[in-house]
This record gives structure tokens, C-alpha cells and sequence, in this order.
């Protein structure tokens, strides 16, 4: 940890061709959602009867839906929700999971294994099933998904963040600053946060992944964001209904979750040997 | 052996009864009211509230909460609001079809994954070491959803060699397994990828310890190395990425049946949501929690029948 924690990082990218590879992918994804106004070509929304179910051509690249859509703008402007979804919720997770992880792991006893208990029983839950129940409960909207999903991604993310913070808790430029008079606060998040950093950014790229996942997975299930809003997940059930006809409907959209999953798991895999000390060198 | 597992099955009961709390508290915060739900708009106020004394929710809440931990530690999960029957019926009715499916993915994971992650282990940094990470990459990377209707629409409907759908007769063992086929692979391709993962990194630090080293030195085969030496050290964390696997699994098995229809716990889950189900919500969430702290319990018993430290401990 002596080289600073950006000089590292930048490092483990210069080493690591695989996560070069996932972050060009991701950063792709997230330009073309960026710039879904100017290259989905149509508007998302605009139906039109006649044209429907029509295979892949010149004029629609991806095909067109039951409703006469055009796929590629669809799966363009997709891009966004997948995107807004799961960056929020890991963010949620990841703040108020680290934080929970890192104060816990601080102050110890029996507040800490209270508090560990709770994230325990919060992990009984398989995520899926979790954020079913939740988004059934609050209803489906975006916020909701959201919500949903930064619940199931708490508890890994306070166990990260618990972990190290034990260990880095007894070190003695942490005695040291208790010694200088520091307060808590300050010791915890300027001191112990910068060390325990690196594991729990390798570990948001990767459940940035499974937060891709899971709001598809509700969108499938018709639990995502509301219709006619295109969401991939969403495009995947109506083409399911559709599979004997138009496959393309089902194909395109699956091919693009599965390319952002992928870009994600290679970044977080990639980050994940260079900064974990056991596998370095591998 | 014994007390071992009465330790552990001890260890979880806080769990299993905090787990409970959060289930009848979930329900309860459900909006909507569920004897309106049974009986429908038109029903008259008595009526309603008949239903409501029946069902034991006009109770007051810790009322409530003691009956309801009180049957469900018993083993009652109460009755379906929309079917009257009891919830464990349905759900043994349905639970062989969901134990089928994650079983046998696991077996498929296991009897595929292991060996990978040993191979990509010994030739680590060479070709089959990368493609086997790059395709077990994609592997993990595939919704199950995804996946499954890609299988579906190569292998039952473009060249039909499997049924598209996937209930089958129980009683029928044949039917049973053929109708597995492709949801065991949907579920299963994830399943191999997890653990050759897995086990390729856990044979890497095995390989580099001292006695693997000395029993290399001695003579011992290679092959024995392998197995004996270095496998059986390694298998402790693909035992415990399995049984985390298997909760994911079950969460899993919702999408693999929703794509090939086949009934299930997930299906069964999916249908109460609509249908504001609430006692067979809560049963249902008991009875998937119940599943992950046995699943955690079975890992743990491995764990002691691989390592023999570990029930000594």
C-alpha cells in the first residue's frame, strides 16, 4: 500500500490486459447510452402496426417488435436503465454497506457481533428471491428496483468491508492517531478507509455484475421498470411470447446483457488478481 | 460426528429464528388488506371480518407473532389465502421438480468443473489455462434467463432434439430426466464455470505448499499427487463456493422455470406475488430460508467429512 492507492491502480491496469478489455467494453456500453438520443436512429417508443415483427434489415438493424418498434433503438436507450439501475443501487450498497462493515469492524464486541448477525440473516435470503419479494412489496418502478437491489448487496459489502477493517484497526498508526487525540470518525474514515479501498471497489465492479443481472432478471419476470419503457430484461419477456415467430426479439437484447455482464466480470476479475496479494504474481 | 452436528444445528438456530422475525414482518408490511384480497370487492363488512378471525388477523400483532412462530417452528406454515390448502402441500407437491433440477446441475458442475479447474491448475499460464478462464468467464456472465432461451431455441426449436417444455411425470422416470436435460444444462453451465474457477485457484495455492513439494521429492506418482495430496486440500473451498452456489441456485431455479415451464418452488413463488398470496408468501420464505440453512449445515458436514481438523475443532 505504499505506492498510493491511484498510483496502484493505474498499475494493476498497465499489467492486467484482461480488465483493459472489460473496462473498453463497459466504458462502450456506457457511451452508447450516453448518446442514445443521437445514435438510436428512431424513437423507442413510436409504434407502428404495420411494420411488425419484421426480421433484421437495412432500415432496422436489430428487427422490429410486436408492437412494430425498432429493436436497435430499444436496445440503445435499454442500455440506460440497466445502467442508472445498477450503478445506483451498488453505489447505495457500497456506501451504506461499507459503512455499516467499516464502523462495525471498529468498534467490536458485542455491537459488532450484533450488528453481523443482522447482515447474516440479510444473506439467508437468495438475492433473487429477496428483491422478487421487495419490488412485489414497494411496487415496480425504477426507485423501487433500485432499492431492491442496493438490500441484497448490503450484506456482502459489509462483510468486505468488516474484514480488513479488524485487522487494520490494530495497526499502529491507527494506536497513533488515537494517541494524537483524533477523533473516531477521522481515524475510520481517513485512516482505515484509504487501506480496505482497493477490496471493495474490485468487489462493487463485480456486483455491479450480479446488479445487472438481478434487474434483468426482475424486468423478465415483469417486475422491472415499467412498459413501454425499454428495459432489456423487459424486451427478453415480450420476445420470449414471441419466440416461435421472431427469435431475433429475444437474441439481441440477451447478447447485450450478456456483453455487459462480461465487461464487468473481466474488470472486476482482472482488478481483483492484481490487487489481491495472494494471487499476485500468479 | 454427532455432537458436532448438534453444535452446528444450535449455531443456527438464532438464525433461523431472526430469519423468521424478518419473514412475518415483511408479510405484515405488505399493503393491502388479505381477507379483501380473498373474498373481493363485493364482499359484505361481516363477511370480511369473519375472515378476518379465521385467518387470526384481527389479532393483535404479537399475538400474531407468537402464533405464527409457534406453527412454523412446528412445522405449520398455515394455508394457502387462495387455494385453502396447506402450504406445505403445495409445496412438496412442486419441491421434487425444484430438487431435481439443482441437484442435478450440481452434479453436472461438479462432474465438469473440477476436473477443468485441475487441468487449467496444471497448465496454468498456458493456452487451455486461458481458454478455459476466458470461456468460464462467459459462463458466469449468462442471465440464466438468457442462456436458457438460447438452449430452447437451438435445441428445441431449431432442431427439436428436446421438448420445449419442461413439466414432466414424476412418476415416469425416463420422462423425468429427459425433460431435465435442458434446464439442468441452463442451470448447470453456471454451475461449471463457478467451479472451475474455484477449483483452479484453490489447486494453485495447493500446489505451491511444502508437502505437495516433498511429496513430489519422495516419488509419489503424479497422479496421486494430484488426488491425494493436492486435491483433497483443495476441495474445501469449492465445497464452500458449492453450497453458496446452491442458495444462488435456488434463486436461480425461478428463471429456468419460468423459461422452460416447469413447475416449482419459483413458479409457485412468482404465482403467490400475483396473486397477493400473503400466507403462502410467508410460507414459501420460510421454507426457502429453511433450504439455505440446511444447504450451510450440509457444507459444513462436508467440510468435516473432507477435512478430519475440522470436526476435531
Amino acid at each position: 500500500m505504499s505506492r498510493g492507492f491511484l498510483g496502484r491502480l493505474i498499475d494493476v491496469f498497465g499489467a492486467n490486459k484482461t480488465s483493459w478489455v472489460g473496462l473498453v467494453l463497459f466504458a462502450a456500453i456506457c457511451v452508447v447510452a450516453l448518446l442514445a438520443p443521437w445514435i438510436a436512429g428512431s424513437d423507442p417508443l413510436e409504434q407502428s402496426i404495420i411494420d411488425k415483427l419484421q426480421p433484421p434489415s437495412a432500415t432496422h438493424w436489430f428487427g422490429t417488435d410486436e408492437f412494430g418498434r425498432d429493436v436497435y433503438a430499444r436496445l440503445v436507450w435499454g442500455a440506460r436503465i440497466s445502467l442508472i439501475v445498477s450503478i445506483s443501487a451498488i453505489t447505495i450498497a457500497l456506501v451504506v454497506g461499507g459503512t455499516i462493515g467499516l464502523v462495525s469492524g471498529y468498534i467490536g464486541g458485542r455491537f459488532d457481533m450484533l450488528v453481523m448477525q443482522a447482515m447474516d440473516v440479510l444473506l439467508s435470503f437468495p438475492a433473487l428471491i429477496l428483491g422478487l419479494i421487495i419490488v412485489a412489496l414497494l411496487g415496480p418502478s425504477l426507485h423501487n428496483l433500485v432499492i431492491a437491489i442496493s438490500l441484497t448487496a448490503l450484506a456482502p459489502f459489509a462483510r468486505i468491508a468488516r474484514a480488513p477493517t479488524l485487522i487494520v484497526k490494530e495497526r499502529q498508526f491507527v494506536e497513533a492517531g488515537r494517541a494524537l487525540g483524533y477523533s473516531h470518525a477521522r481515524i475510520v474514515f481517513v485512516h482505515v478507509l484509504p487501506n480496505i479501498l482497493a477490496e471493495i471497489l474490485v468487489m462493487a465492479s463485480l456486483w455491479m455484475a450480479t446488479a445487472v443481472r438481478v434487474e434483468a432478471s426482475l424486468s423478465f419476470i415483469g417486475l422491472g421498470v415499467r412498459p413501454p419503457t425499454p428495459t432489456w430484461g423487459g424486451m427478453i419477456r415480450d420476445g420470449f411470447e414471441n419466440i416461435l415467430d421472431a427469435p431475433w426479439l429475444s437474441i439481441y437484447p440477451g447478447l447485450a446483457i450478456l456483453t455487459l455482464i462480461f465487461s464487468l466480470n473481466m474488470l472486476g476479475d482482472g482488478l481483483r488478481d492484481a490487487t489481491d496479494p495472494k494471487l499476485r504474481g500468479e | 460426528m454427532f455432537w458436532y452436528l448438534v453444535k452446528r444445528l444450535l449455531a443456527s438456530a438464532p438464525t433461523l429464528i431472526a430469519v423468521l422475525t424478518v419473514v412475518f414482518v415483511i408479510v405484515r408490511i405488505i399493503p393491502g388488506d388479505p381477507a379483501l384480497t380473498v373474498l373481493g370487492d363485493q364482499a359484505t363488512p361481516a363477511a370480511l371480518a369473519a375472515l378476518r378471525t379465521k385467518l387470526g388477523i384481527d389479532k393483535p400483532l404479537h399475538l400474531q407473532y407468537v402464533d405464527f412462530m409457534l406453527s412454523a417452528l412446528q412445522g405449520d406454515l398455515g394455508r394457502s389465502l387462495v387455494s385453502g390448502r396447506p402450504v406445505i402441500n403445495e409445496v412438496t407437491a412442486v419441491l421434487p421438480h425444484t430438487l431435481d433440477l439443482t441437484i442435478s446441475s450440481l452434479l453436472l458442475g461438479s462432474a465438469i468443473g473440477i476436473p477443468l479447474g485441475i487441468w487449467a491448475a496444471l497448465r496454468r499460464n498456458r493456452l487451455a489455462d486461458y481458454v478455459i478462464r476466458i470461456v468460464s468467464l462467459i459462463g458466469l456472465s449468462f442471465p440464466v434467463f438468457v442462456s436458457g432461451i438460447f438452449l430452447l431455441l437451438v435445441f428445441a426449436l431449431q432442431y427439436r432434439i428436446f421438448p420445449v417444455i419442461g413439466t414432466s411425470d414424476l412418476a415416469n422416470l425416463g420422462d423425468r430426466a429427459w425433460k431435465l436435460v435442458l434446464p439442468t444444462l441452463t442451470l448447470g453451465l453456471v454451475m461449471v464455470a463457478y467451479i472451475t474457477r474455484v477449483t483452479r485457484s484453490a489447486m494453485l495455492q495447493v500446489l505451491s505448499e511444502d508437502y505437495v513439494r516433498t511429496a513430489r521429492a519422495k516419488g509419489v506418482p503424479a497422479r496421486l499427487v494430484i488426488t491425494r495430496h493436492a486435491l483433497r486440500n483443495a476441495l474445501i473451498p469449492v465445497v464452500t463456493v458449492v453450497g453458496l452456489y446452491l442458495g444462488i441456485n435456488i434463486g436461480n431455479s425461478v428463471l429456468t422455470e419460468i423459461v422452460f415451464n416447469r413447475p416449482g418452488l419459483g413458479k409457485v413463488i412468482v404465482t403467490a406475488l400475483n396473486q397477493r398470496d400473503y400466507a403462502m408468501l410467508q410460507g414459501l420464505m420460510v421454507i426457502y430460508c429453511f433450504l439455505i440453512v440446511v444447504t450451510n449445515l450440509l457444507t459444513d458436514l462436508t467440510y468435516g467429512l473432507i477435512d478430519p481438523r475440522v470436526k476435531q475443532s
